[in-house]
């Protein structure tokens, strides 16, 4: 083979790995930026962020893993994603449903509110029928282990936020957990919790997710919805109000 | 017929002493080297000097650049003095070879005997600093070699010389820290009080993470089912950062959070306060009983492994058996 030859299939073959290479890096990169970002504009100081956990999702890719869905403010649909913004040194009211199934914490440190405002959440549980076995509980303690209410956590770590979701109780979970996402309230078992903290000052992103290892399937329960935008992990853009 | 006799040749001028102008030259530029890293450099090497352990890195940094800084000289110094002293002039005979050499002892002998000896230096040197400051801020394993000086004792008070014990707990993507010595109590701050030993036992629930408190000159590995003890004496009041310094996952880069040191009676106020709310709101008796390493799996509260508990349909349908590893 002649040199020119040589240097001719060097050059395709280097043409063809930075592309294969450029394809991968924008699939991923690219995938991960179409997540659709939920805008909640405050009023009156304050902000209304809606959250729930569901057993499964509506992709087409992953259906059963375990995800969050974030309400538009503006249709009151729920959006498959885990990116939402809110303004800065703004009051966020969370209200979140837990349709999933209990599983325990892996520190069961988290099952301490932190960083909201009392350092507690108001917490309500129903079963199938939509009677509500617990209204309006305000504690400061979910026990994940003693009586395994807790599905997942709701945490930013930046704002040492850490609020250990409820779920449904045991006996709920094992037979009646919601099977279509996104939830709803008839006819599953989920749990409402509601809580507030203040946004920062400053405009930045912060990271959320969530502490139960919760990728069934997966190591130890890491990895998977654990590790994906989208899922179980997100982030919270605070702008400037 | 007259004849003239051939002009005298000038005697070539004598060679100078180029071995003494490049030993006067290196002393010169060493010595001005040392005393610039030592006086100007030093003060601002990390991790600084807020901690035994950082305030022995930062010394020990030092040393290396001044023993680094000579042998650096020598090559610049003797490289620009070839390229200006011995360089082809006009006139020269640019064909020519020098004289050839066929060995010099000297020169021999002073290179074995000055790499050896920076060599023995540079492991004498490192390892009475690995042992003095009791492993220097590194985790030394579940049984350390090297131990920090105080007493241990089950409860902790300002003043004295006991040892504070702190667990660090990693998992993804977040730090947190027990006090055995105030009941097990748990927080996502590191507090630490100031001109105390402290012991941290690093473990992790897990994968694998490294606690790294910068300022303080501490890292050690976090490993699951290990424990991995490190030292440090905090020296002086202010704040911490705390990093992951193991690739553990996509957050591993968000995994850190800040530390303090305080003055003991402002860390006798804190512990006990954070034990108390902690007792009260019963996260205390919700932990595990404090122990050297936790087993995930195992909860004891439930008084059975986890993955064999019925009722349990979180993360569709079954809960992280160990023995099932999909991995992604």
């Amino acid at each position: 083979m002649s040199v020119t030859a040589r240097a001719a299939s060097l050059f395709v073959a280097f043409i063809v790995v930075a592309g294969v290479v450029t394809f991968v890096a924008m699939y991923y990169i690219g995938g991960a930026s179409a997540l659709a970002t939920v805008h909640y504009a405050a009023s009156a100081g304050q902000v209304n962020v809606v959250l729930q956990e569901d057993p499964q999702n509506d992709s087409a890719s992953k259906p059963d893993w375990v995800s969050y869905y974030v309400q538009d403010p503006a249709t009151q649909k729920w959006v498959h994603t885990t990116l939402f913004s809110v303004p800065a040194n703004t009051k966020v009211n969370v209200t979140l449903y837990g349709y999933d199934g209990c599983t325990p914490l892996r520190n069961n440190y988290f099952s301490e509110v932190q960083g909201t405002i009392g350092n507690t959440v108001t917490l309500s549980q129903f079963d199938q029928h939509g009677k509500e076995y617990l209204t309006d509980k305000t504690t400061s303690v979910i026990n994940a282990w003693s009586d395994c209410t807790v599905g997942h956590t709701f945490a930013i770590p930046g704002l040492n936020l850490y609020v250990p979701v409820a779920s449904p109780n045991a006996q709920l979970s094992a037979d009646n957990l919601c099977s279509s996402s996104p939830c709803t309230p008839g006819g599953n078992p989920y749990a409402k919790e509601t809580f507030s903290f203040m946004s920062p000052a400053h405009a930045g992103v912060f990271r959320w997710q969530c502490l139960v290892p919760c990728g069934g399937g997966f190591l130890d329960g890491n990895s998977g919805p654990m590790q994906t935008l989208g899922y179980m992990m997100g982030e919270m853009d605070v702008v400037s109000s | 017929m007259t004849t003239t006799e051939p002009a005298a040749q000038p005697a070539p001028a004598p060679e100078p002493r180029h071995g003494r102008r490049l030993f006067v030259l290196w002393l010169v530029l060493s010595l001005a080297a040392d005393l610039l890293i030592w006086f100007a450099w030093k003060p601002h090497l990390p991790p600084g000097d807020m901690s035994d352990a950082a305030r022995h890195q930062q010394f020990d940094i030092a040393v290396l650049a001044i023993s680094a800084a000579p042998v650096i000289v020598f090559a610049i110094l003797y490289f620009v003095y070839a390229l200006v002293v011995w360089r082809i002039r006009p006139g020269d005979d640019a064909a020519g070879d020098g004289e050839p050499i066929y060995g010099h002892t000297k020169v021999q002998v002073s290179w074995i005997v000055g790499t050896t000896v920076i060599v023995m230096w540079l492991f004498v040197f490192g390892t009475v600093e690995l042992v003095t400051p009791a492993g220097a801020g590194a985790g030394e394993g579940p049984s350390p070699i090297w131990k920090l000086a105080g007493t241990q004792s089950a409860t902790w008070t300002p003043g004295g010389k006991t040892m504070l014990d702190v667990q660090v707990i990693g998992q993804q993507w977040a730090w947190t820290y027990r006090y055995p010595q105030f009941g097990g109590m748990e927080s996502s701050e590191l507090m630490l009080p100031v001109n105390t030993p402290v012991t941290f036992h690093v473990t992790s629930l897990d994968v694998i993470h490294s606690f790294w408190a910068y300022q303080l000159g501490v890292k050690a590995d976090a490993n699951p089912q290990v424990d991995n003890v490190a030292y440090v004496t905090a020296k002086t009041l202010g704040s911490v950062t705390v990093r992951c310094n193991e690739l553990c996952g996509i957050w591993h880069g968000a995994m850190f959070n800040y530390g303090h040191v305080v003055s003991q009676s402002a860390f006798q106020s804190w512990a006990s306060g954070v034990q108390a709310k902690e007792k009260a709101d019963g996260v205390l008796a919700d932990l595990p009983p404090y122990a050297l390493t936790y087993d995930p799996t195992v909860i004891p509260q439930m008084g059975e492994n986890l993955i064999k508990i019925d009722g349990i349909t979180g993360a569709a349908g079954y809960y992280y058996p160990p023995s099932d590893p999909v991995t992604p």
